[in-house]
């Protein structure tokens, strides 16, 4: 096979295609290994140097490279989560679900950029600078998992791991056109996952295809010993199969899908997008999530909170940036001064202020009291209805640069994908076409551990958009 | 709380104000931190550690590392279970850990994880003292201070031992219902004896297994509202302890007296100088912005594990306590003494069952008894590191209940036992230390007594009996304390013919 072909196929068919004796698992490694080397996007921190001695070819994954977000712990790989503060950490240890995946017989082939500390949707908090979007290079990927999105949109990998905590795996799957599965909370272990907001960080797949999703989330999947809050799984994780929607009911959220801050041609594509799934056999009606208007302040409340608290290890004592000084205290502000970009700091100081006795009911309380709300209200939704459905992101990747200068606006990218991280509930994104020339995300959740009814229905809508990410892959991106 | 620390009517009393204040009582409460003797680390596998080179029980998890996450300990949870079983605590079907968030070298995370307003266990009572709380949480790092300061100010470089972090810990908390030094003295023993016979924790003071703090405030006797209270930090043995206390109460009242006012801060005693500096006062306290762990579920206690934790309860001092009274007849102060320190009790027990001659109760209260005059001659705590063996002091206490051996003769032989150990039987023997009794053997002495002392022989037969500790004194002087003074008494009546 040449290149082109190789990097046309999906990790499934090219799994499929070395079972079948058409496609060496070195060969396909190298292909990915090269064009991950000449990447273009800034989409990586650190790419493989060569095939690495304890491959799993034989595992059911065959051999495939798996692109690896920064805030993964891998044994002995640089391991920085964007942040200057772990500028060229080498962790002694690998997180569980990246240890699983390896196991299954996946292959890293290079660790992703991010915004630092998974904190942005841009993937311009990055201490290693801006990715660029493959459809647009003048645009952001999204983030924080913007390096993941871009790298698989563009063919510099097969597929990714990313992380999210309020839409950092959805959010820039929609803006790079590509398939982005936020899971369960705790159905995928978090041990080893540099910390952001540790009651809302999911790992989960970014891929080209929903098949794909599912195929890699199957083998993230599972308890773990070390990870007091990983609960693994109910259900055996299917590939999916299902064509129609014959008899499921989608709801749609009103208070989110109103109209407002979300682009016309963004709404469009949404709308377009339902009709298809009405095609489909399936029934739409309208719903109400009263709460979901207030999910993004209880979420700007209860993440920069929890990350206030899991950042300050970073006190240059033992490991990462240290400034040296005369005494102690000198030597925490140094480094954390020089350590943390602007961002951090930001929530950082939100968290830290949330949390300060006399505050706390005002803040973090009441922001709990929000997020169990919502967490009631899609309970309630999901008596009636099977899915949830809402645009993804309410507008398509913007200009680089365009928002940095203003956070709120910022924060604005998370209001459809923060709701049902606060409820803890999985949510897919899948391209659903173009506006601008730029993709649009369609975001489906459902009730806890429904992950298999999500990616069926996400599967049948997928191939009847028939959305060609191809584009991303050849006119852009890698230049071999 | 009365802020000034004086009394609130104290303007009222006149010129002298409070310094008319005839005495003050001292209100206490305590913190105790206990080390639990788990297997491995309250939130990590990491074996525990007992002097091992630094740094080589530790993880990602305890060193803090990026991506770690904590697992709480079953048996440590198991333990703060059992410890509040022994106190009568209400044991929480759903307790939660927080986050104290701080930062300090010793605290790889950036916090400790603690338990905070949804403690394991809540109330309860031990001795006299009521429990307020009994908490789990995680131990801090080991900071060793290299240069002449001592402090992390001013030291030249200060290094960390992280093999200590992570122990797991039970903080109990008291009311404040202790009122003098001494009492918390005592009651820390009979707590370090509950603990040690749970068998949760080495609740070794020097080596640090078992730490207390003292929140101390005083007021007026005959009042009740509390004075402004002062936190004596990290004691680290009964000495120290009682020392601290009665230093930082003398402390107080002297402030008081001199119609100054109390600060609520932090306090360190230093036992060599018994000097008390503060470490730091409340205008600087910690904001720890506390928040519930989002790493850990909540913990829940099912039926087994409370079943689990009742089946593992030995004797606690308490139910010793009650046994040694009812079931062997054992007065108040010995069944206290013995049950509140085990290692007297256990002796006890030993010595109980190797003195196949004497039948309990009848032996018992003896026993008890020459337990004191052991402990009393011995240098050090538990008896069983004495020479006396339990099998000894049994024999002992059997040839005094035979009348083999008066009480005086005994307590000879027992200072032989204390200085070279044996068998007491063998050192009656050798040294004669055997009782003088029976008409034949003690009619002579008697006779050559009052013979001695014909004006006390005289009033004795004219009724008189006041003089008559002559006589049995120089009987006592002959036998070298071997005889029974009432057989003495019995003779010279005889003798006489009264
Ligand atoms: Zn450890």
């Amino acid at each position: 096979m040449d290149v082109q072909e190789i990097i046309g196929l999906t990790a499934a068919q090219a799994i499929a295609a070395i079972e079948r004796g058409d496609l060496d698992a070195v060969e396909l490694f190298s292909a990915y290994r090269r064009r991950a080397e000449e990447d273009e996007l800034g989409a990586f921190t650190w790419v493989a140097e060569h095939l690495p001695a304890d491959m799993h070819a034989d595992g059911p994954l065959r051999g495939v490279p798996l692109a690896v977000k920064d805030l993964f712990c891998t044994a002995g790989i640089p391991s920085q989560s964007g942040s200057k503060i772990l500028e060229g950490y080498l962790p002694p240890y690998t997180a569980t679900s990246v240890a699983r995946l390896e196991h299954a017989g996946a292959t890293i082939v290079g660790k992703t950029n991010q915004d630092e500390f998974a904190m942005g949707s841009s993937n311009e908090n990055s201490a290693f600078g801006p990715v660029l979007n493959p459809w647009d290079r003048t645009r952001v990927p999204g983030g924080s998992s913007g390096g993941s999105a871009a790298a698989v949109a563009a063919g510099l990998a097969p597929w990714a791991l990313g992380t999210d905590t309020g839409g950092s795996i959805r959010q820039p799957a929609a803006l790079c056109g590509i398939v982005g599965l936020k899971p369960t909370y705790g159905t995928v272990s978090r041990y080893g996952m540099i910390a952001f907001a540790s009651s809302l960080d999911q790992a989960g797949p970014l891929t080209r295809d929903v098949t794909d999703a599912a195929l890699l989330y199957r083998h993230m999947v599972g308890t773990d010993p070390n990870d007091a809050t990983a609960v693994g799984h109910p259900e055996e994780i299917r590939l999916p199969t299902a064509e129609r929607l014959d008899g499921l009911r989608l709801g749609v959220p009103t208070e989110l899908t109103s109209g407002e801050g979300l682009e016309p041609g963004v709404l469009a594509a949404f709308e377009a997008t339902l009709e298809t799934a009405r095609g489909l056999g399936a029934t739409i009606e309208e719903c109400s999530l009263h709460s979901a208007p207030h999910a993004l302040s209880a979420y700007y409340v209860i993440a920069p909170a929890e990350a206030s608290s899991n950042l300050a290890r970073f006190d240059g004592v033992r490991y990462g940036l240290r400034r040296e000084a005369d005494d102690l205290v000198s030597m925490y502000t140094g480094t954390r001064h020089d350590g943390f970009g602007a961002e951090v700091k930001r929530r950082i100081l939100i968290g830290t202020y949330a949390l300060s006795s006399g505050y706390y009911d005002a803040y973090y309380g009441r922001a709990q009291r929000v997020r169990t709300l919502i967490a009631r209200e899609f309970a309630s939704v999901f008596e009636r209805c099977d899915l949830v459905v809402t645009p993804t992101s309410p507008g398509v990747a913007f200009e680089l640069g365009a928002k940095t200068a203003d956070p709120l606006a910022m924060y604005l990218n998370d209001s459809f994908t923060v709701p049902m991280s606060l409820a803890g509930i999985p949510a897919i994104s899948i391209p659903c076409g173009l506006s601008e020339d730029l993709p649009v995300g369609f975001q489906l959740a459902g009730p806890a551990f429904s992950e298999n009814r999500i990616l069926d229905a996400a599967h049948a809508l997928e191939r009847a958009i028939g959305f060609d990410g191809s584009p991303a892959r050849t006119r852009t991106g890698a230049t071999s | 709380m009365n802020g000034g620390g004086m009394p609130s009517d104290g303007t009222e009393r006149g010129a002298g104000g409070p310094a008319e204040v005839a005495s003050y009582e001292p209100v206490i409460g305590l913190e105790i931190h206990v080390q639990l003797r788990t297997r491995t680390k309250m939130f990590c596998s990491c074996p525990l550690s007992f002097g091992e080179p630094p740094n080589t029980h530790t993880c990602p998890v305890c060193l803090g590392l990026p991506g770690s996450l904590p697992v709480a300990n079953a048996e440590a949870i198991h333990y703060g279970l059992m410890i509040g079983l022994a106190v009568g605590s209400e044991l929480a079907p759903r307790s939660i850990f927080h986050r104290k968030n701080y930062f300090y070298p010793d605290l790889p995370k950036g916090y400790q994880i603690s338990q905070y307003d949804e403690p394991l266990c809540s109330g309860g009572r031990l001795g006299e003292v009521r429990i307020h709380r009994v908490h789990l949480e995680e131990d801090a790092a080991k900071l060793t201070h290299v240069g002449s300061s001592g402090r992390i100010h001013g030291s030249d470089a200060s290094v960390v031992d992280f093999n200590r972090g992570g122990t797991p810990l039970a903080e109990i908390v008291t009311e404040p219902d202790v009122r003098s030094a001494e009492q918390a003295s005592e009651w820390l023993r009979l707590l370090r004896t509950t603990l040690r016979q749970l068998g949760v924790s080495d609740v070794n003071m020097e080596e640090g297994s078992l730490r207390c703090d003292a929140n101390i405030s005083i007021r007026p006797v005959g009042t009740t509202q509390l004075g402004t209270k002062t936190e004596l930090k990290n004691m680290n043995s009964f000495r120290f302890i009682e020392r601290g206390i009665r230093a930082e109460v003398a402390r107080q009242e002297a402030l008081l007296r001199a119609g100054e006012t109390v600060t609520q801060e932090t306090l360190h005693f230093d036992p060599r100088t018994e000097a008390i500096t503060s470490l730091r006062s409340k205008e600087e306290a910690h904001d720890y912005r506390y928040f519930p762990e989002p790493d850990l579920p909540p913990v829940r206690i099912t039926n087994e594990m409370l079943h689990r934790a009742r089946t593992a309860m030995p004797e606690l001092p308490a139910a010793r306590e009650t046994r040694f009274a009812s079931v062997l007849g054992l007065n108040v102060e010995s069944a206290r003494l013995l049950s509140w320190r085990a290692e007297l009790g256990d002796y006890f027990e030993a010595a109980l069952d190797a003195g196949a001659s004497m039948h309990p109760p009848a032996g018992a209260q003896p026993l008890a008894n020459w337990i004191s005059e052991l402990t009393a001659r011995h240098d050090g705590d538990d008896p069983a590191d004495s020479k006396v063996t339990p099998q000894a002091l049994a024999t002992l206490v059997g040839l005094v209940g035979s009348k083999k051996l008066t009480q005086g003769g005994a307590k000879q032989v027992l200072d032989r036992l204390v200085a070279e150990g044996g068998d007491p039987a063998a050192i009656v023997d050798a040294e004669s230390l055997g009782a003088v009794g029976g008409a034949d053997e003690l009619a002579p002495v008697v006779r050559a007594a009052l013979e001695a002392n014909p004006d006390v022989a005289a009033k004795l037969r004219d009724g008189d009996m006041k003089p008559i500790g002559v006589i049995v004194g120089y009987v006592m002087k002959e036998t070298r304390g071997r005889a029974d003074g009432g057989e003495v008494t019995a003779i010279v009546r005889a003798e006489l013919g009264l």
